[in-house]
């Protein structure tokens, strides 16, 4: 049995009336690979900020090896040692990037803040080289990067960190298929080399199946199922699960049967 | 009349070495689903953005876009105009960046209608759209930032659906939301098109979505249409070795875990100009003729309309995907 590395414990989070998280508990094993999957609305990214410690719960714990990171204690080495435990990759990196900062310059910020007096350049090109950044694109603004590209240098940047936890919020959503294949492929060497876990939310089934071992599914603020990957793929055992297993596009898929089915669940 | 009908477009950006759209040739009839596919950066949003003459600054072009038989890239600003508010309408990659979060999403969704609707029948038919997307009316009220992304996607396809188009370009429109949903989007969009005979392009990089929603598919590679047919034929068996690699590196809920067939290298950058089939470099049935001369888009199969790019299309062989 593996160590757990995460373990959230009874998250809940309203906002106005809405339960955007209800009763949520799961464990993540180090170097494990767990995915969030649901409907669209279902509270997983308010599950994801609540892990990261970008939101607040109102009730519920989140442990990173068995200690407490919500209970916040002030300061910059706290603040800091929060940040080793859990970083967060977003579906748009265009978004988290200082559109005036260069790559490399990123990721020299990121190690100068967590590891003052340690050798950069050197490991500045082990990261790049880890997530198949050259050193052209180094010398980059994100805007001269493709999406793809964009993707990679945020992995790397939460890499530098050397977090216990990634999470990755659609963070493939965006990319096309053979770029898709490219940073699934890369996580998947990633976490054999260096042992990091994976809390990873998707809408893509398939995704779910390449890259994790467990998966949880939610529905409207709660977790509907969970279970191995593999079995909770190929023998669903919640209706909802079944739904969004039928709604995967395929020969003869029929959206109005599902939209209907939906609708009535 | 065709609704939309792209001929021998091309698209230059300033300070680039080659077109960044070099002769696209593409058709979407009323009624019709075509799904337009391909790598990020080839040129798919540039194409379906053109339909409504959103062109980058500083662009140039050479060919046609007509729709509903209109030349788009001759029109003055108040055709422009009511071409964006009426005869065709535009469902974005991300809702986020495509919504003013300032504003309430009742006034997003009226603001189209403003001068051609009193307020409260534009109102009601706001809420008739949100109810179509299986919103309730009280999200006219609320801002974006209180909806989840998915959500959001769903008001934005409610709005695109305001000025009863004749033609939707949907650019990635379901990219955001969780299969169910998208299920209820695609439902909702054929039925539309079965009520009005709108024509819909629809952008996408998840195949298993375009083979079951399209009639007919457009495989973009650098600004050039490399393969074209009927959706079934398409995916079942690729001419093209850059469609087979899309196909093979998929992932799918029913295939094993573990590592993907991804593609090699990237695409060619705007800044080179090129010589020989652009996917030469990445293609693993390139020969000295390939890097050479650029291959044209021909019919593949004497019987259909199935056409590739490709000097060894005789070669690319079936896929079990
Ligand atoms: N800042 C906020 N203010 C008000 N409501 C919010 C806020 N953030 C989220 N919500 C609500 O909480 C619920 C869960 O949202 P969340 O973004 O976690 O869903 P999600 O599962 O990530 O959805 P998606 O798949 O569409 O990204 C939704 O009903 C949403 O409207
Ligand atoms: N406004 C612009 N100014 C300059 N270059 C642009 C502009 N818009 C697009 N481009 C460039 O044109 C090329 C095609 O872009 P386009 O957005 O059409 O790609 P796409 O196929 O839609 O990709 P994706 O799947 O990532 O959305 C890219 O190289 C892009 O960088
Ligand atoms: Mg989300
Ligand atoms: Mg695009």
């Amino acid at each position: 049995m593996r160590k757990t590395v995460l373990e959230a414990v009874g998250l809940h989070r309203a906002y106005g009336g809405v339960q955007a998280v209800d009763q949520v508990s799961f464990t993540l094993a180090e170097g494990g690979a767990l995915g969030i999957v649901g409907e669209s609305g279902s509270g997983k990214t308010t599950t994801a900020r609540i892990v990261v410690g970008l939101e607040r719960a109102d009730a519920g714990r989140v442990l990173v090896h068995g200690q407490d990171r919500t209970e916040h204690r002030r300061g910059r080495a706290h603040r800091l040692a929060r940040a080793r435990q859990v970083q967060m990759v977003f579906q748009d990196p265009y978004l988290s990037l200082d559109p005036r900062t260069t790559v490399e310059a990123v990721l020299r910020e990121t190690l100068r803040l967590h590891f003052p007096g340690a050798d950069h350049p050197r490991r500045i090109a082990e990261l790049l080289d880890q997530v198949g950044l050259g050193p052209r694109e180094a010398g980059a603004l994100p805007r001269q990067l493709s999406g793809g590209q964009r993707q990679r240098v945020a992995i790397a940047r939460a890499l530098a960190v050397e977090p216990a936890v990634l999470v990755l919020d659609e963070a493939v959503a965006a990319l096309d298929v053979s770029v898709q294949a490219q940073i699934l492929n890369l996580l998947a060497d990633i976490r054999e080399q260096t042992g990091i876990g994976y809390l990873f939310i998707t809408h893509d089934l398939g995704v779910v199946r390449c890259v994790t071992e467990d998966v949880i599914v939610m529905r409207q603020g709660r977790i509907v199922e969970s279970g191995r990957t593999a079995e909770v793929l190929a023998a669903p055992q919640h209706p909802y699960t079944r739904l969004l297993l039928d709604s995967v596009p395929r020969p003869g898929w029929d959206p109005k049967a599902i939209a209907v089915a939906r609708r009535s669940m | 009349m065709t609704t939309l009908a792209i001929q021998a477009y091309r698209l230059h950006l300033p300070n680039t070495a080659r077109p960044v759209l070099a002769g696209v040739d593409l058709t979407v009839e009323a009624r019709e689903t075509v799904a337009l596919v391909g790598e990020s950066g080839s040129g798919k949003s540039l194409t379906s953005r053109s339909a409504l003459g959103l062109l980058p600054t500083g662009a140039g072009t050479e060919g046609t876009v007509r729709v509903n038989g209109d030349d788009v890239l001759t029109m003055t600003g108040d055709q422009l105009r009511a071409l964006r508010t009426g005869t065709a309408a535009m469902i974005f990659q991300d809702p986020r960046a495509a919504i003013n979060p300032l504003r309430r999403l009742g006034d997003f969704l009226t603001e189209g209608l403003n001068g051609r609707l009193a307020a409260g029948a534009a109102t009601e038919r706001a809420a008739e759209m949100l109810d179509a997307v299986g919103l309730p009316a009280s999200v006219l009220g609320r801002y974006p930032g209180q909806l989840s992304g998915g959500m959001l996607q769903r008001v934005m396809i409610a709005g695109a659906l305001m000025g009863d188009p004749a033609l939707i370009l949907a650019d990635e429109p379901t990219t955001a939301l969780d299969v169910s949903s998208q299920a209820e989007v695609v439902a909702l969009l054929d039925d539309l098109q079965e009520r009005f005979g709108t024509a819909l392009l629809f952008v996408t990089h998840d195949l298993g979505l375009a083979a079951a929603i399209s009639d007919r598919v457009y495989v973009m590679y650098a600004g050039r249409i490399v393969e074209t047919g009927p959706a079934e034929a398409l995916f079942n068996r690729p001419r093209h070795p850059y469609t087979a690699a899309l196909l093979a590196s998929t992932p799918r809920p029913d295939a094993p875990g573990g590592r993907l067939a991804a593609i090699e290298g990237r695409p060619p950058s705007l800044r080179e100009a090129l010589t020989g089939c652009p996917f030469a470099p990445r293609c693993p049935l390139a020969t000295f003729l390939c890097t050479q001369q650029e291959p044209a888009l021909l019919a593949v199969e004497a019987e259909s309309a199935r056409r590739a790019a490709c000097h060894h299309s005789d070669r690319t062989g079936a896929n079990d995907g």
